[in-house]
């Protein structure tokens, strides 16, 4: 344990240290270690219409740790997805998130289970960002029964209630009021919690998200949208669907934060100031304040802006728009490959772990094997789980059936009750 | 009971028909007398009295007391946090109570006519109808959809046309039509304590018509059940289906024993309830104010011949509005509405009396 403490507060000692940790297994003290460490994000924010949040974030080397871990598992478990879909093992759609890993963990990190998240499509990370299993990932790709939805939603469909992510949509915007509808719903039953409605810069363009930001903004809904802009609305760059690309300031009177979605501590810092504003700015409004509170709040942000924010995510995705998109027709291999060596939000952490003498490479090796065993064993679960049962074809129809009909193609061969 | 007027009816003349509705008044000093109005208004505040989930949104359900006032009142009892006014964004408020029916809410949002639904219905069908199903029952959907539907008086062809066949094809959705007060009123507490999203199709030209009411129907745990239908009027010559308006119709024409069958239930559809009847008459009428083209009518039809098809003695005749958008002026658009007329000449050819035919246009 006190090995590791000096190997952090100094790396000219920590080279002198090496050959003698070199047989311990430093895993177990970097996962606990919760030493305050402070880290500085890639780049200051940008904002609108508010204050920024400080670049540099308080961190430790437990979340450091979970920080490689979660986002090595996202990525491994992407990249066998794009394995799993070329050998047909997964059908129709499938939208794949790595690139863009740090929007999810670092969201995460900075919220509760009693904050809501609502995604779109690109939604398998965030899935297991909430606490889903990579068997109910791979199963419910596959159609299986041990799938989040049992089968029944596919790659587009994952849910997880009890942690409240809401989905999983396949309609372009259509996420962004529901999550302001969720945002209601906390506000109505004095939860003190958020809602963090995710979209793409595709979807940004959307009337309905206009809409949502105006009736949230009238009602002072705990809302904050998060633009995952990933510079692609399927083929077409941004600049040429939008007229202004900088999503951050589309809310016209909602404030914004423009933030580098490849940096996790970044992604952190900003949820973590938005939820706090939309919190104190939101629901205590029109309650009667004390000094204090009173001070406090008007020294937090210049304006007083008691309504939702946004967050735009400067992020990026490797893979195309879904598996049928080479990803490579609208832009250039270079600017992939470039993306990947400067900015990759894996990389990131790795060097930030040895630079902070955190753990060896040999060891963060380890972890990765780890992960793809973990993956494999999930992937050689979900293939030997069934398909669901034919009667499922006819079940959650509705949550109470009241005993009608329902039918099948052929209504006189097959037919079930709903219950 | 309700008392029925019955008019002689002799080969082509009919007497001046009389309002539909005035023939269902019962005069018996017994029964008390709501407006479907009223029946609406009061489900409304007896279910968001019961249960604090429900809250109301739509454009001017508060501070205007309603655009046809059915929400009357009820701004000021629950106050701004449970009766919403909302800007005119069918598909951001829609979308906004689909979100709070998932966290667990009970929204009613109401649409100022269904015509402007259509800006929502992308929200209706896939963040509502279908949410039950993709997620394998984690997150159903408790919420209403209500407002006036179909044809009014005059208002044209944007605000005119009925969703009941639209809607109603939807797995995930339920479609109720009430009639009369007790439908009204029954129906919408059903819809309301339902935990799956109904489309509830009211009727503008219904609103401040008068019915008689039970005791039992104005109690505040009065529910109708969904899925069945009512049989206004037993007969035996023939089986009219009809829902919303046109139940009133119905009980206009005369000279044959009509058994009129209001639907109530658009989905379900109570399939056993019209089956039994015309396997009692064996001819069936169907009769709806919608587009006739892949209609109620049309479904109830396929479904009668799928079910009871030895036992019609006639073809099945549809009566639906006509196969156009809803013309302003008034002869045009009492020529695109069904009237009392058209439905007894179809019941006289299902019965196979004679009628002249008509001349084509």
């Amino acid at each position: 344990m006190a090995l590791s403490r000096l190997a952090s507060s100094s790396s000219r000692s920590a080279d002198l240290l090496k050959p003698l940790c070199s047989a311990i297994s430093l895993r177990r003290p970097i996962s606990t270690d919760t030493t305050p460490i402070t880290v500085e994000t890639s780049v200051p924010f940008t904002s609108h219409q508010c204050d920024t949040p400080s670049r540099s974030v308080q961190t430790n080397a437990k979340e450091l740790f979970t920080f490689f871990r979660d986002m090595a598992l996202m990525r491994r478990m992407e990249i066998a997805a794009d394995s799993l879909y070329k050998a047909k093992l997964i059908r129709g759609f499938c939208h794949l998130y790595d690139g863009q890993e740090a929007v999810a963990v670092g969201m995460e990190a900075a919220i509760t289970k009693k904050d809501c998240i609502i995604t779109a499509y690109r939604d398998h990370c965030t899935f297991v960002s909430r606490g889903g299993t990579l068997l109910e990932v791979f199963a419910e790709l596959m159609g299986r029964q041990a799938g989040c939805s049992r089968g029944k939603g596919g790659s587009m469909h994952f849910y997880k209630k009890d942690s409240n992510f809401y989905g999983g949509h396949g309609i372009v915007g259509a996420q962004v009021p529901l999550g302001c509808g969720l945002a209601f719903a906390q506000k109505y039953s004095k939860d003190e919690a958020v809602t963090f409605a995710l979209y793409g810069d595709g979807a940004a363009n959307q009337g309905q998200l206009f809409e949502a930001l105006n009736i949230s903004a009238l009602w002072d809904l705990p809302a904050i949208l998060v633009c995952e802009n990933n510079h692609y609305g399927m083929g077409t760059a941004e600049w040429r669907a939008a007229k202004s690309p900088a999503y951050y300031k589309r809310g016209d009177y909602a404030p914004g934060l423009k933030v580098d979605g490849m940096d996790a501590f970044a992604v952190k810092q900003a949820c973590t100031f938005a939820k706090e504003h939309a919190l104190k700015n939101g629901p205590i409004r029109g309650k009667s304040l004390s000094l204090v509170e009173a001070i406090k709040l008007t020294s937090s942000c210049s304006v007083c802006c008691a309504y939702m924010q946004i967050l735009e995510m400067d992020t990026y995705r490797y893979h195309g728009h879904s598996m049928s998109d080479p990803g490579s027709t609208y832009r250039t291999r270079d600017e992939i490959t470039g993306v990947r060596q400067e900015r990759d939000p894996v990389e990131r952490i790795r060097k930030l772990i040895l630079s902070h003498d955190l753990a060896t490479e040999k060891e963060l090796k380890d972890i990765e094997k780890e992960i793809r065993k973990e993956v494999d064993d999930a992937i050689a679960q979900a293939k030997e789980n069934p398909l669901p049962e034919s009667s499922e074809l006819f079940t959650n129809v509705y949550a109470k059936g009241l005993g009608v009909e329902s039918f099948g193609a052929d209504r006189k061969e097959v037919r079930a009750i709903l219950p | 009971m309700l008392a029925i007027a019955r008019q002689r009816m002799l080969g082509q003349s009919f007497k001046k028909i009389l309002p539909a509705v005035s023939v269902l008044r019962s005069y018996s000093s017994a029964a008390k007398q709501i407006t479907v109005r009223e029946a609406l208004n009061s489900a409304l505040d007896e279910e968001m009295s019961a249960d604090p989930k429900v809250f109301l949104m739509g454009e001017e359900v508060g501070e205007y007391q309603g655009a046809y006032k059915i929400t009357k009142g009820l701004l000021e009892k629950y106050g701004p946090e449970r009766v919403l006014d909302t800007p005119i964004t069918e598909a951001g408020f829609t979308g906004i109570g689909v979100g709070a029916a998932y966290y667990g809410l009970k929204p009613v949002v109401e649409f100022m006519t269904f015509n402007f639904s259509m800006q929502a219905i992308d929200h209706i069908i896939n963040s509502a109808a279908k949410s039950n199903y993709m997620s394998a029952g984690q997150i159903s959907v408790p919420i209403v959809f209500r407002g006036p539907n179909g044809a009014a008086a005059g208002v044209g062809a944007q605000h005119s046309q009925c969703y009941a066949a639209w809607y109603a094809s939807c797995p995930g959705l339920k479609v109720l039509s009430p009639y009369n007060s007790e439908d009204a009123r029954g129906l919408l507490k059903a819809a309301i304590r339902d935990p799956d999203p109904v489309v509830f199709l009211e009727n503008e030209l219904l609103y401040g018509e008068s019915f008689p009411v039970s005791d039992e129907v104005l109690d505040s745990s009065f529910c109708l059940p969904i899925g069945k239908a009512k049989i206004e009027r037993e007969g035996k010559d023939v089986t009219i289906t009809a829902f919303s308006k046109m139940a009133a119709e119905m009980l206009e024409k005369d000279g044959i024993y009509a058994e009129v069958i209001n639907l109530r239930s658009i989905r379900p559809l109570d399939r056993s309830t019209i089956n039994a009847s015309v396997r009692k008459t064996n001819r069936l009428i169907t009769v709806e104010e919608g587009f006739p083209q892949h209609g109620v009518g049309a479904e109830i039809c396929a479904s009668v011949v799928e079910e009871s098809f030895s036992y019609l003695d006639a073809p099945v005749e549809r009566i639906a509005g006509a196969d156009v958008p809803m013309p302003y002026a008034a002869n045009l658009e009492r020529m695109a509405v069904p009237q009392v007329e058209d439905i007894v000449r179809a019941a006289k050819r299902a019965c196979y009396r004679s009628v002249p035919l008509a001349a084509t246009a």
